[in-house]
């Protein structure tokens, strides 16, 4: 048989296999031996935490296993669940301004979902009585600002947008204004999509937040950054360079509602302690959820959903 | 990712503490597959992918080829690189072009994977070649999906058929396909709303629209930063819509896009274009080698070789190659070749390309901003052709004097100094190092 058509073969044996071994890891197999351990590094690098990630988290949880002379299978999710909290830090929590408005810039590659979670979390922040401007810092891509329009709306929103190529900066100046005037408890900004290696597109994001601080001091209190549960190892560095060039404060982990479980997360919290504070949890206004170490790992080793 | 960033050097390392034993055995073999395995694992090529592979390469590892060779590291690194390259296909696949016109096109895929604009740039591909090209919005959920399509055709002078958001896809495919005939549209590029492959209701709309447009092709337009998942994605998508082929998108970074042979691998299917920017220009052909020498981490010489030739001056080039050979090359040449670089767009991109790239510490120097080539164009001016010839020459007074006379500052000198240095280095690597040298010295052309 070729090559090609073995992997093809076994490839669609591979969900089949993970659910089996998933299930039986954690409540069938009766000892905590090598080959247990390899399985979870299996499900480990299955779920995008990426090869140096899993073999430390596995090491780590069989020292744990030996010190804490742990027996019971089941019992290592626990431990999983202890490691994902201490890599990802607690329950996601956003940063408030003592004194408004909140600023947070939202940043990431294109297409991951920074302006769907604009709208999804202004929704949320107006109904618990804030009241919110998007700023439509993305004058780049073809229909930007028309798309955070139509969020605004849904969100009971205010919304501050300048023309199709406009200097985002100066986007986010008129909206930090506006603010002040109308006095806006919190400002999201939106900004364009762009790939991390793109050196001037960095520092035009660069100079979007040297205005944030001009002119709301002690802003911006939030840089999230948006990061597609689907991709893998690049989110990496992904997190890196936003990091170097904007300081990145949270994760917010879009598409969660697929198959991917966006594990890479995990590797950054390793490398980089970013904490995640939000998951998007789908397309509509409410699928935006505050983001909960334990679900997660649990979600780590659940079922793949049917395809 | 740095550190993986040159298996074919990680390899070479192992094989030389394996040289002086004579003969390879089972652990020495093995020890080289773990760095392929983290080298493939690392760059997002599916695990299972990843397992199968390698039983397939060891078996060749372990043959003749591999063990006569002085070179067995790099005998390896070619094996895996070969396998890479068939299982990706081989070559190049174009599009299928009906006998009858319209040829139908269909683009479906994740949210967020780059379907509109590829539309777009498929658009103008199809215009250049003299079709009639005519793209559909039937992304009827996401806002402003429509009108970002709009947007994009107008600026190709490309026709846009919509309905708005009320109608349904399945009517905006049929009332598109009559428009078609009536306008004399050869060509019928869809653009449909991102779904997930394992929501029910909205793939069943793609199957409905299949069997109402009875598309030429159904492209699956997939995100080359997609990890592990691409295989459940591509998987799904193929068995519930039969795909013909596969786009592979946002290559312009530094993804190393393992995803690709995940998606051939499940779905057989070859990928026939990849996107490498923001604009409608931005779409290649899809090259299987070169995307097995990304994977590994080994560069992408090809492109960048190519890239280079667009843009270069090729007898200023071998010009310049020749004074690197001979140790010639002087600050002049150097503001030659920071002006030819300029020209072929910003140097990280370029520097991504580069094989080993990323475990250059120098290349960090290099990065140039526009601004300060301006700097680095005056500094350069105001120093005498001896100065220019021999920057060894340079002390503290002909420094601040050189600061002076461009109006920069004595550090700002420095820094050039250190970047024609870093140059130097690079260039060398590039007139000399090891197995990269014989793919450039074919073409006979500095990359530069
Ligand atoms: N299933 C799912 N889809 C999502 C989620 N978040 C965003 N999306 C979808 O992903 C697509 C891209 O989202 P956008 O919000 O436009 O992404 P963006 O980062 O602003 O994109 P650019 O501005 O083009 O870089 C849209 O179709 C969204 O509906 C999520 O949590 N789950
Ligand atoms: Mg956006």
């Amino acid at each position: 048989m070729s090559l090609f058509n073995k992997l093809k073969e076994s490839l669609s044996k591979t969900r089949q296999n993970l659910s089996q071994r998933v299930g039986a890891l954690l409540t069938g197999s009766s000892q905590l031996d090598a080959s247990f351990f390899e399985e979870l590094e299996e499900i480990l690098l299955t779920a995008d935490v990426g090869a140096r990630t899993s073999m430390e988290l596995v090491e780590r949880l069989q020292q744990e296993v030996k010190t804490r002379r742990i027996t019971e299978p089941a019992a290592v999710a626990g431990l999983l669940q202890e490691e994902v909290s201490r890599l990802l830090g607690e329950e996601g929590r956003l940063c408030w301004s003592p004194t408004p408005p909140t600023v947070i810039l939202v940043v990431g590659v294109n297409g991951v979902g920074k302006t769907t979670t604009i709208g999804k979390l202004a929704y949320r922040l107006h109904r618990e009585g804030k009241k919110v401007i998007l700023a439509a810092g993305d004058t780049f891509r073809a229909a930007a600002g028309e798309q955070l329009a139509v969020w605004a709306e849904r969100a009971g929103a205010g919304l501050i947008r300048h023309q199709a190529g406009a200097d985002p900066g100066a986007v986010v100046y008129d909206a930090l204004q506006a603010a002040r005037n109308r006095r806006t408890d919190v400002v999201l900004v939106d900004t364009a999509g762009r790939l991390q290696t793109k050196v001037n597109l960095m520092e035009e994001l660069k100079k979007v937040r040297r205005v944030i601080e001009r002119e709301v001091p002690g802003a911006p209190h939030e840089v999230l950054l948006v990061l597609d549960a689907t991709s893998g190892q690049n989110a990496l560095s992904q997190a890196k360079l936003f990091h170097e060039a904007v300081g990145v404060t949270g994760i917010a982990l879009t598409k969660l509602d697929g198959t991917a479980k966006g594990g890479v997360v995990l590797a950054i919290g390793n490398e980089m302690g970013l904490p995640v504070k939000l998951v998007g949890l789908g397309e509509g206004v409410d699928d935006l959820k505050e983001f909960q170490p334990r679900d997660f790992a649990a979600a780590l080793f659940s079922d793949l959903s049917s395809i | 990712m740095a550190v993986f960033a040159s298996l074919a050097e990680k390899l070479q390392d192992t094989f030389k503490k394996l040289r002086g034993k004579g003969k390879l055995n089972e652990a020495d073999v093995n020890q080289a597959m773990r760095e392929i395995r983290l080298a493939l694992l690392e760059a997002d090529v599916n695990f299972k992918v990843v397992k199968d592979f390698i039983s397939r390469v060891k078996e060749r590892a372990v043959g003749q080829e591999v063990m006569a060779s002085l070179t067995p590291g790099q005998q390896v690194v070619k094996i895996v690189h070969e396998e890479l390259t068939a299982l990706m296909g081989g070559s190049e696949s174009k599009l299928n072009w009906s006998s009858q016109p319209p040829t139908i096109i269909m683009l479906v895929g994740l949210q967020g994977s780059g379907k509109t604009t590829t539309a777009a740039k498929l658009a103008r591909r199809v215009l250049q070649q003299g079709r009639r090209p005519l793209l559909v919005a039937a992304d009827v959920y996401r806002p402003a999906a429509i009108k970002q399509l709009q947007i994009l055709g107008e600026g190709l002078k490309v026709p846009v058929f919509s309905m708005g958001t009320t109608a349904r896809p399945l009517d905006i495919a049929r009332a598109a396909l009559e428009h078609a005939a009536r306008h004399g549209n050869n060509t019928i590029i869809v653009d449909t709303a991102g779904r997930l492959h394992i929501d029910e209701e909205m793939m069943a709309e793609l199957a409905g629209l299949k069997e109402v447009l009875k598309p030429h092709e159904i492209l699956l337009v997939v995100d080359a930063m997609t990890g592990q998942d691409a295989v459940q994605v591509a998987g799904s998508f193929h068995q519930q819509l039969g795909l013909t082929g596969v786009i592979l998108t946002k290559l312009d970074g530094d993804t190393r896009g393992g995803a690709a042979l995940s998606v051939r691998a499940v779905t057989g299917c070859p990928i026939k274009y990849i996107g490498v920017g923001e604009k409608t220009d931005a779409l290649e052909t899809f090259h299987p080698d070169r995307l097995a020498s990304r994977i590994l981490g080994m560069g992408d010489v090809l492109s960048l070789i190519e890239k280079a030739q667009e843009n270069l001056d090729v007898e200023q080039a071998k010009e310049l190659q020749k004074k690197i050979r001979q140790q010639e090359f002087t600050l002049e040449d150097f503001l030659v070749q920071m002006k030819q670089m300029k020209k072929m767009g910003p140097l990280e991109e370029l520097i991504n390309l580069m094989p080993g790239a990323g475990k250059m510490k120098q290349l960090k120097n290099l990065k140039i901003d526009p601004k300060e080539m301006l700097h680095v164009e005056a500094i350069i001016q105001s120093m005498t052709p001896e100065e220019r010839r021999n920057p060894s020459i340079l002390n503290g007074s002909r420094k601040r004097r050189i600061a002076a006379g461009s109006g920069t500052r004595v550090q700002e000198v420095n820094r050039l100094l250190r970047q024609f240095e870093d140059a130097k280095k690079i260039m060398q690597l590039f007139s000399e190092g090891g197995g990269k040298k014989k793919k450039i010295r074919g073409r006979n052309l500095f990359p530069f």
